[in-house]
């Protein structure tokens, strides 16, 4: 049994070495950070991907509580972090903001989400 | 509206072509649904067509009522034709052994799967699809389990991610769930002494997702390996409806923890008897899957019909 769980396995792990395709993009992390309630507005939302991205494919948005963009429009991926997604955004009055992104990584898998960060009174 | 980069080169053309054939936002191989990503189950049917292979399973189930203990070593893969449909095919060797008889091991009966995906919402994270399974007769070691008669098997899967309840409940939204109701259509009433009846069949999965609790909810400082697991709690059950046997259900609760990676996810579950007619003790299963379409985009990691 052991054996046939070890060959199994080695060929599972070849199986997946030989590969050098990329895959879907995740949200590694962001700044703010997700579900963050910072005390002053940020100049930038900036977001960390698990992949290298498709420029022309992905973008962001920055809502506040009334669905107004306050974003200033221009998304865009640093040539030197092809993983990387930024914005910059208006000043922020207190209260709620609604990030809301989609990204398509190198190898087309597309990928979606939201959340929110806070500005504190 | 979301912003759209600008230096649109001939790459990128390329690229909207392909994404004009496969949109986004409708069908996605292994399970998206919007921001909502759902893992491959053990125990319960997965919801979305897919380009998956699980390589293998292993199976450690509890004893049955008669002390019997059956070893199984299972491999499936998942296949879309189109964006929409798919098919599945899946065997496994399996070993069983029974008090004060030798051990018998053998293969077991092929089964495969054609799958229909109703719909997927991304907006409210939900998806639906139908599915109709053969387990074929004679395709196995009958000493080892295998039956004599092919089994047909339609089922209804489905899958709904929380993310869509109020942002005033942030805990409650990484819970996703997903089920079957199916029933089981033997070809044959019985073989030897021992009936076949029709069976009615329902799981579950109940799944916490760290990933999209750390994604979409609130970045708690989970890093890897943690940010990438779902603990999850699968059940199953099988009832009998007809030929004498109605209301001897059996089925199982499968406690366990999926770690979803780029290009494969691991699974572990305990296995427990639900009901004294499946057994006593406790067995285990672990399960290696590969996600085809993420290590192989561009070639069996698409459609069928985007082959060529």
């Amino acid at each position: 049994m052991r054996g046939i769980l070890l060959a199994l396995a080695a060929g599972a792990a070849a199986f997946g070495v030989a590969s050098s395709a990329r895959a879907h993009a995740f949200l590694d992390h962001s700044s703010p950070a997700v579900g963050s309630s910072l005390s002053a507005s940020p100049p930038v939302v900036v977001l960390w991907f698990t992949q290298d991205l498709e420029p022309a494919f992905s973008g962001m948005t920055v809502t506040n509580e009334a669905g107004q963009q306050v974003d200033l429009g221009n998304a865009r991926i640093p040539g030197t972090s092809p993983a990387e997604l930024r914005i910059g955004v208006k000043p922020l009055a207190p209260g709620t903001y609604l990030v809301s992104w989609h990204v398509v990584s190198v190898d087309t898998h597309p990928s979606e989400g939201t959340f929110t960060f806070d500005i504190k009174p | 509206m979301p912003s759209t980069l600008s230096n649109v080169g001939r790459a990128q053309l390329a690229l909207a072509a392909a994404l004009m054939i496969t949109p986004i936002g409708d069908t996605l191989a292994h399970g998206f649904a919007g921001e909502r990503f759902f893992p491959a189950t053990i125990l319960t049917d997965d919801p979305f067509v897919a380009d998956e292979i699980s390589l293998p399973q292993v199976s450690l189930n509890p004893p049955g009522p008669d002390g019997s203990q059956q070893t199984d070593i299972q491999i499936d893969l998942s296949k879309r034709v189109t964006s929409n449909f798919g098919f599945t095919i899946g065997d496994q060797w399996t070993r069983l052994r029974s008090p004060g008889l030798t051990s018998v091991g053998g293969l077991g009966p092929l089964q495969t799967g054609a799958q229909y995906q109703l719909f997927v919402d991304g907006q409210h994270q939900a998806l639906g699809l139908l599915g109709l399974n053969a387990t074929w007769g004679h395709t196995g070691r009958i000493e080892a389990g295998a039956p004599n008669f092919t089994t047909l098997s339609p089922s209804f899967n489905f899958g709904k991610g929380f993310g869509d309840i109020p942002r005033l409940l942030p805990y409650v939204r990484p819970l996703a769930i997903t089920g079957n109701l199916g029933f089981d259509f033997p070809t044959r009433a019985a073989s030897g002494s021992s009936s076949n009846p029709t069976t009615f069949n329902y799981a579950f999965a109940l799944e916490y997702s760290l990933p999209y609790l750390e994604c979409c909810v609130k970045d708690v400082g989970l890093r890897a390996p943690f940010n990438q697991m779902f603990p999850l709690v699968e059940v199953a059950f099988t009832t009998p409806i007809n030929r004498g046997l109605g209301g001897q259900t059996a089925g199982t609760i499968q406690p366990g923890i999926i770690w979803a990676g780029t290009y494969f996810q691991i699974g572990a579950e305990a296995i427990l008897p639900a009901t004294r007619l499946t057994g006593h003790g406790y067995g285990g299963v672990v399960q290696l899957h590969f996600y085809l379409d993420d290590l192989f985009p561009r070639t069996i990691g698409k459609p069928i019909s985007e082959w060529w």
